[in-house]
């Protein structure tokens, strides 16, 4: 076998008295892809952004051997750091909008890492740009070059990115989360582009919390959960046959189709029967709704039962959240019309309105910008009760009802949500949507921003909640294993129409639509059932 | 830990001139208006701390009962800016669009014009005293609270919470009250703390040209300008005056960084 191009032995970081990475080793050889899979907090983006020298000013790292490149990096200076970062080691971030530098065009950001590592005379550089672009699958890469980060769109832009990781031809590729704001089918070619790079001899290092994402792709996998490495092996291995329990549990926690029915999390709860759907909450009527002349919903339908949920799943810009709006009436339709209960939102007083609002709730991906920062959770529930019409001597007692309903008992109720974890944040939210007894909640990627097995718990409690109060969901999402997962019925939406909808099964396992086939094909998937070959690589 | 300190200090001297300013007579024996001929200009000494004046007043004793007139100016002043400005800046941010306009254009005048002149021109035609002085510094300080309101107002009312408690069906005018305006306020009191040392300086640079309370009464920039002509022979009438002005709006400014400090802190 080859040098490794990078060999990590007994790695420790430590931020003060917090250990974040405590003794582990590994090592990723050239064409070789080993990625690094745990929730946050486990210590895995800390050890990648070791391998940069980016750990940060207060970072203690100590290691028995640290080399990349066949250099010894341990006790380098800022500037030895400088001279590897983008010349033997690429970095590919999560968020390429953040990553790049918004006020100067792509090109000139590709260029700059080319001039200072003198990777081609300085005449060639242009050129040299183009073809980095077009490598990367940047389509009209001059005119893409000259162009500034946010006039790309998200996958474009984590090409570019990618293009300027690897302008050097740097032998070491890291990733952390390389895909994880992009659409289904984005992220599928950005995985695509990433084993190409593999094929040609690169090592990559590979971070996630997806550990579908990670199937994809990886040749080696370790799991690490507190800063230590639980789990290790071949990718097959650890995918089919893991076993270390929280590996396990971390697989038994993604919602996909075969998980449909059953529960995510460890925690057991008595079963409820769910009662068959009942009378018609929600009816949408051929909604249209354009924001400068361009349409963003466009002759939308359907109709919400009690006790049902129906999943609505599209790309970014494919008018899911603006449905949400228009059904939630915050939005007011340009064509069609939506009824709640039987009721219109068109041609209600401000005072009818609200108390409409009551019957549908909303809970969002990001829960914490959605509480008034000053609050506590009790002013928080307190409020949502209020409107709700309970009368003042028994709100507290029904606020920590609801508490205990989600999850949580009284000793978060004089916290404030920016003390709370993702996870109970969410939690939160959900007894706050829960307050004035709605008929339907409208839950908007309530779970794309948290950890696989928290995202686990956080089904399971809508899951029982529905069958313990036949309340209904428009369950909007992103990821088809989610939403194959909660909804009896989905609609499938691009540009802002319905391509397909239908019972979730039939629609998700036998889809009519190209478009749908489309999606699915595109879903990263653990396919643990199949028999154990070797990927062609 | 060097910062602690100096906190700590501005506190003390802030606790120390409010003292003076509440109660002065549990800090001195005597009225500031007491006259002594037999003991004018006299230097600093254990009878007269910061010596006596011309007419053989003790200065500690008129800086200390100076200390509520000098307050009460900037105080006074910054106090009606934020709450016109709020005003203003609600006004604007909520009214439509015309109403923006209309109320952004003329903070934008007020703004264009030099500060103290606005004040001179204001007193000249008020007559001098204090409420003239509050009204004159509350008038052009009032267009930059108004602005950061505005600005505020119009970021908050796009927050998600705002849209959560609309959804949750409370009335625009219950989230204007509970959400919208105690979040545009937090930094609205940080940029107060800071200005209300501006405003002290304007009302004893407006004093000081004798357009704030009149004689005998004890403010400190009137002192200051009554100290001016015995400069070269009785330093002390005109420096404590400064120094007492200096104080105060040095312990505010450094009181409300601290302040600024914390709020960032928590929201952040």
């Amino acid at each position: 076998m080859t040098e490794p191009v990078v060999e990590v032995t007994d790695l420790h970081v430590s931020f003060g008295t917090l250990e974040a990475v405590r003794g582990i080793s590994f090592a990723v050889h050239p064409g070789e892809c080993v990625a690094i899979v745990g929730e946050s907090g486990s210590g895995k983006s800390v050890t990648a952004r070791t391998l940069l020298g980016l750990a940060g000013e207060e970072a203690r790292v100590r290691a028995g051997a640290l080399r990349v490149d066949g250099v010894d990096t341990s006790g380098f200076s800022e500037r030895q750091w400088r001279s590897i970062r983008g010349r033997r080691i690429g970095f590919v971030l999560q968020d390429a909008l953040v990553s790049l530098d918004s006020l100067r065009p792509v090109g000139k950001e590709i260029a700059e890492t080319l001039r200072l590592h003198r990777a081609v005379p300085r005449a060639a550089i242009p050129g040299r740009v183009l073809e980095l672009l077009e490598e990367v699958g940047v389509p009209e890469p001059e005119q893409r070059a000259r162009q500034y980060p946010h006039e790309l769109s998200g996958g474009l832009r984590q090409r570019a990115l990618i293009a300027s990781a690897i302008a050097c031809h740097p032998r070491l590729l890291i990733a952390d989360e390389p895909t994880t704001a992009l659409d289904v089918t984005v992220q599928a070619q950005i995985l695509r582009l990433l084993a190409e790079r593999r094929r040609g001899g690169t090592a990559l290092l590979l971070i996630s919390h997806d550990l579908a994402v990670v199937a994809e792709l990886a040749d080696r996998i370790l799991v690490m959960k507190d800063g230590v490495v639980v789990e290790s092996g071949p990718a097959d291995q650890v995918l089919r046959e893991p076993e270390h329990p929280y590996t396990r549990g971390l697989l038994a926690a993604i919602p996909t189709e075969e998980s449909k029915g059953a529960r995510l999390s460890a925690t057991t709860a008595p079963e409820v029967r769910r009662a068959p759907p009942g009378e018609v909450v929600i009816e949408a009527r051929d909604l249209a709704k354009s924001f400068k002349g361009r349409a963003a919903v466009d002759g939308v339908s359907f109709e919400l039962r009690a006790g049902e949920t129906l999943g609505i799943v599209g790309e970014s810009g494919s008018g899911k959240t603006t449905t949400a709006r228009l059904v939630l009436g915050l939005l007011a339709p340009d064509r069609g019309s939506v009824e709640i209960d039987g009721q219109p939102w068109a041609g209600l007083t401000a005072r009818r309105k609200r108390e409409l609002r009551r019957h549908i709730q909303v809970i969002y991906q990001d829960p914490l910008s959605s509480f008034d920062p000053r609050f506590s959770v009790r002013r928080i529930l307190d409020e949502a009760l209020d409107v709700g019409g309970e009368p003042r001597a028994t709100r507290r007692d029904r606020a920590v009802e609801l508490l205990e309903q989600v999850g949580l008992d009284a000793s978060v109720l004089e916290r404030r949500p920016l003390r709370l974890s993702g996870g109970q944040r969410q939690r939160v939210a959900i007894a706050r949507a829960l307050a004035p007894r709605p008929r339907v909640i409208v839950c908007d990627e309530p779970v794309s921003a948290l950890d696989v097995s928290i995202q686990a718990q956080v089904l399971d409690l809508l899951t029982d909640l529905q069958a313990e109060l036949g309340v209904a969901y428009l369950f909007i999402s992103h990821h088809l294993g989610v939403v194959h997962h909660v909804s009896d019925r989905v609609l499938v939406m691009k540009d802002g129409r319905v391509v397909e909808s239908g019972d979730v099964r039939q629609v998700l396992t036998a889809p009519a639509a190209g478009y749908t086939r489309e999606l699915l094909a595109a879903v990263p998937r653990l396919d643990t059932t199949a028999p154990l070959v070797r990927r062609a690589s | 830990m060097k910062a602690r300190v100096g906190v700590g200090a501005a506190s003390v001297t802030l606790a120390l001139i409010t003292l003076a300013a509440l109660a002065p007579a549990l800090l001195v024996d005597g009225t500031p208006d007491q006259a002594d001929a037999l003991a004018a200009l006299e230097g600093p000494s254990a009878d007269h701390l910061f010596g006596t004046d011309a007419n053989g007043r003790d200065v500690f004793t008129r800086i200390v009962y100076g200390a509520a007139p000098s307050l009460l100016a900037g105080l006074g002043a910054t106090a009606l800016a934020v709450a016109v400005g709020t005003a203003l800046g609600l006004l604007a941010a909520l009214g439509g669009r015309a109403l923006d306009e209309i109320v952004m254009r003329l903070v934008e005048v007020v703004l264009a014009l030099p500060t103290l002149l606005l004040a001179l021109l204001v007193i000249t035609i008020t007559g001098p005293g204090t409420v003239n002085v509050i009204l004159a510094i509350a008038l052009y300080t009032a267009p930059s609270y108004a602005r950061l309101v505005r600005a505020q107002t119009m970021v908050i009312r796009r927050a998600g919470f705002v849209e959560a408690a609309t959804s949750l069906g409370l009335g625009q005018g219950r989230i204007i009250l509970r959400h919208v305006l105690p979040n545009a306020f937090a930094p609205l009191l940080v940029l107060a703390t800071i200005e209300v040392g501006t405003a002290l300086v304007a009302a004893a640079s407006l004093s000081y040209l004798g357009l704030g309370p009149q004689p005998p009464a004890p403010e400190w920039g009137a002192m200051l300008s009554g100290g001016r002509d015995y400069f070269s022979v009785a330093w002390w009438i005109a420096i404590f005056p400064g120094v007492a002005i200096t104080l105060t709006v040095l312990s505010i400014t450094v009181v409300g960084r601290h302040l600024q400090r914390l709020v960032e802190g928590r929201t952040s």
